[in-house]
């Protein structure tokens, strides 16, 4: 009796063991192979910025794996070391942060400011103001271009101050477009706000701005972290705004740094593969550093 | 939201005058309001108004810029660049997103994984559509991908000692120096023929010297009439000194290793092979009657393989038959494949995220049902674990159908040359006509307007959704 009752137990075992183990071998294997694949870019990209200059188009960058001792940073101290000379690296990377960083502000204050009116507000018609926010989420920004770039030029005319073809006019832009996602995002975060808590702060006298300061924006932090590192990293990452609206500036963000260097007559690999590093460095720090933040806005964006 | 709470909490709240609490709440709203006013919504109203005018907006035309859209060969090629990419990459990248989705759910390093492949989409595209152009790039020293295929090329087909490079316009004609002519099946033969104890020279010309770097070429030797044996030198027949001399071996002249050679009778029918050595000599020992000339044979000159044009002007085109119109219509440009997989490095993490939430929503319970009657594991999958997952796909779907139809960043960075004409779509020719030499507005806001119809049927499904919600 026992030695049956084993052997069922054994088989039993087994089978659960047979279910989890070929799917779990081929799985490892199969996914280590997709992983490696997904790395090589990356890798590729950081190996030819380490190669000399010379090396680029004589020998694969898949030989300096085998001689790691070829690697130089060169290729960063030359770019580095010309300083902020208008249209150099450096120069880039300072534009890129003075256009995402406000943008980024921006869009961020200005959707919790909406979105606080949206949930907690009383007024009529909050429901018709939501639902052209989230038609507006899929409107093309190409769409906008050129009206905008007129718009700027009557703004010149009108007022003297024509933000065509300064930062300031992407900045515009960016926040523009940013807010549809950013009031529909807020907007549902902040729904889930137990709408008792700010009556209590309003019933001992708190005004509508301190409730949304005290109450609303604390509680909204991780859909404000969203919000921020998704903005942050659509407008770091951006071409066509800053390509339409700095046309000419000699200032200009690292993706047309990057636009030019491939489209001159002679593309320089050496500057472009260091420049790309240089621009995918500060979204990967936001990446790896918040990246539940940025896992939770994916899932919100799409699936809400 | 239960309307009668609602009235309570106002009923509550009322100590404040009511003007006073909406205004505070509208200000509130007032700076998006204005921005999405001002920056989204005239400006589109604005386009439609411009489409229907020249493209300094002075003078109404009507649909004319509509006709010009669609009697244009580039903005027809760039509606049917977004037909591939709307057909092909939403429907990829989901799948793609659905298997790793799935495999992850059994590996111990899904965080690691899912981090890795979640990296490309922080990366700008611009920056990936560079590093993506070197990894498809032509040659082998530079595109991983190349090379690749090259390694394995080079089994079947290896490369001549002197590849002669058709894609500089090389021939094989014109490596002949002296003594020699070359053959339409790209094979060199000696004009003059010798009998045994005699000898051949060959004078070779257009030859690198990296090339005879590379196989360690000494000075070519003439080499020493031997009975009963044919032997001679094939060198490279240029000296700096007497660069017209072409029939002599002059001083500091280098012969040319590693040739393959047949010794061909009067009927051309080969009778022997031999090899050169690193100074170019060669000897056919125990040659029979008769006269005969020496034969260097094509695999000599074979240029292997040279990488394939990805991101060229060439495509993947219908069968014949069609008119020409169609088949340009209907061709699909390897470097739209070569976008295309580029978009699915970037993306593939996006759809995996989503589809692994709405896996991890499942209902286990139902798939362990399902095994207990003895379901295999691919028939959970395909009739249990699918059909739930039906409406994330569809989000997933619908959500890369609105990217895929404003893809941009990637065809400017990684079109070049001949694919530049191959590549455009609709948001590149939006660029393209509106925006450089000047800003042109016509024809420019036509395409977008008609970009505009073509998310519209997304936006009145999100809004179905949002209001059911």
């Amino acid at each position: 009796m026992t030695t049956i009752a084993q052997t069922n137990d054994l088989t039993k075992r087994r089978h659960i063991l047979r279910r989890m183990l070929p799917a779990r071998g081929p799985s490892n294997i199969v996914l280590g192979i997709i992983a490696v694949v997904w790395l090589v870019p990356t890798v590729s990209l950081l190996v030819i910025s380490l190669r000399p200059e010379a090396a680029f188009g004589v020998s694969g960058w898949w030989k300096a794996l085998l001689d790691p001792s070829s690697l130089t940073f060169s290729n960063y101290r030359t770019l580095f070391g010309q300083g902020f000379v208008a249209g150099g690296l450096l120069d880039s990377l300072m534009t890129s942060i003075e256009i995402t960083v406000p943008a980024t502000l921006g869009v961020v204050l200005f959707s919790c400011f909406a979105g606080h009116s949206l949930v907690f507000g009383r007024w009529r018609g909050r429901d018709v103001v939501f639902l052209t926010v989230v038609a507006l989420m899929v409107v093309p920004l190409q769409v906008a271009l050129i009206p905008v770039v007129q718009l700027y030029r009557e703004l010149g005319t009108l007022f003297g101050l024509n933000p065509f073809g300064t930062i300031p006019g992407v900045i515009i832009f960016h926040i523009a477009f940013g807010l549809p996602f950013g009031i529909f995002l807020m907007r549902n975060f902040m729904s889930g706000i137990p709408k008792d808590l700010l009556e209590a702060a309003r019933m001992e006298g708190a005004g509508e701005w301190k409730v949304f300061y005290r109450i609303v924006l604390p509680l909204a932090l991780p859909a404000l972290a969203s919000l921020a590192i998704f903005q942050f990293i659509w407008v770091w990452n951006d071409l066509l705004v800053a390509l339409v609206f700095l046309g000419g500036n000699v200032h200009t963000p690292l993706t047309v740094f990057l636009y030019d260097q491939n489209h001159e007559l002679q593309a320089n690999y050496w500057i472009i593969s260091t420049g790309a590093i240089v621009s995918v460095v500060v979204p990967l720090i936001v990446f790896f550093s918040f990246q539940r933040y940025f896992v939770r806005g994916v899932l919100a964006g799409a699936v809400k | 939201m239960s309307g009668s709470t609602i009235n309570v909490k106002t009923r509550t709240s009322r100590r404040r005058p009511w003007i006073r609490e909406h205004a505070v709440s509208l200000a509130f709203l007032t700076p998006a309001a204005i921005w999405l006013l001002f920056i989204v919504i005239y400006p589109t109203i604005d386009t439609i108004r411009l489409s229907l005018f020249n493209e300094s907006a002075t003078k109404f035309l009507g649909l004319t810029n509509y006709k010009t859209v669609f009697s244009t060969d580039t903005i027809l090629t760039a509606f049917r660049n977004n037909v591939i990419w709307v057909l092909i990459f939403p429907f990829f990248v989901t799948f793609l997103g659905l298997v790793f989705a799935v495999l992850t759910e059994r590996i111990r390093w899904a965080t690691a994984f899912k981090a890795l492949v979640v990296m490309p989409i922080v990366f700008s595209t611009t920056a990936s559509a560079l590093v993506w152009a070197t990894i498809f790039d032509n040659s082998p020293q530079i595109g991983a991908v190349n090379a690749a295929v090259l390694t394995v090329s080079d089994w079947f087909n290896p490369p001549g000692a002197y590849p002669v490079s058709a894609a500089a316009g090389q021939t094989v004609a014109d490596l002949v120096g002296s003594n020699a002519h070359a053959k339409k099946n790209n094979t060199i033969v000696s004009t003059s023929s010798a009998r045994a104890g005699g000898t051949i020279n060959i004078g070779l010309e257009d030859i690198t010297p990296a090339t005879l770097t590379l196989l360690k070429a000494q000075d070519a030797v003439k080499p020493q009439p031997m009975s009963g044996a044919i032997t001679g030198v094939i060198w490279r027949a240029f000296s700096p000194s007497d660069p017209t001399n072409k029939t002599d071996v002059l001083p500091g002249e280098l012969g040319l290793p590693l040739l393959h050679l047949s010794l061909v009778n009067s009927q051309g029918a080969s009778v022997a092979t031999t090899t050169t050595t690193t100074s170019g000599q060669y000897k056919f020992s125990n040659v029979g009657a008769g006269s005969y000339f020496v034969e260097l044979g094509s695999s000599n000159f074979g240029s292997g393989f040279t990488g394939i044009s990805w991101l060229g002007g060439g495509s993947i085109t219908p069968v014949s038959g069609l008119g020409q119109t169609a088949q340009a219509l209907l061709s699909v440009p390897l470097a739209d494949m070569a976008m295309i997989i580029t978009y699915l490095w970037i993306w593939a993490g996006f759809a995996m995220v989503l589809i692994g939430a709405g896996l991890a929503s499942l209902n286990r319970e139902v798939l362990e049902a399902a095994r207990i009657d003895g379901a295999k594991e691919w028939q959970v999958f395909r009739r249990v674990t699918v059909p739930m997952l039906a409406p994330v796909l569809a989000v997933v779907l619908v959500t890369m159908i609105i990217n895929v139809l404003k893809v941009f960043d990637i065809v400017l960075n990684m079109a070049s040359g001949a694919s530049v004409n191959a590549t455009p779509t609709l948001a590149v020719e939006i660029y393209n006509d509106g925006f450089t030499g000047g800003i042109h507005s016509g024809v420019s806001s036509a395409i977008a307007v008609i970009l505009f119809l073509l998310v519209l049927p997304a936006m009145i499904m999100n809004l179905k959704r949002i209001k059911g919600v």
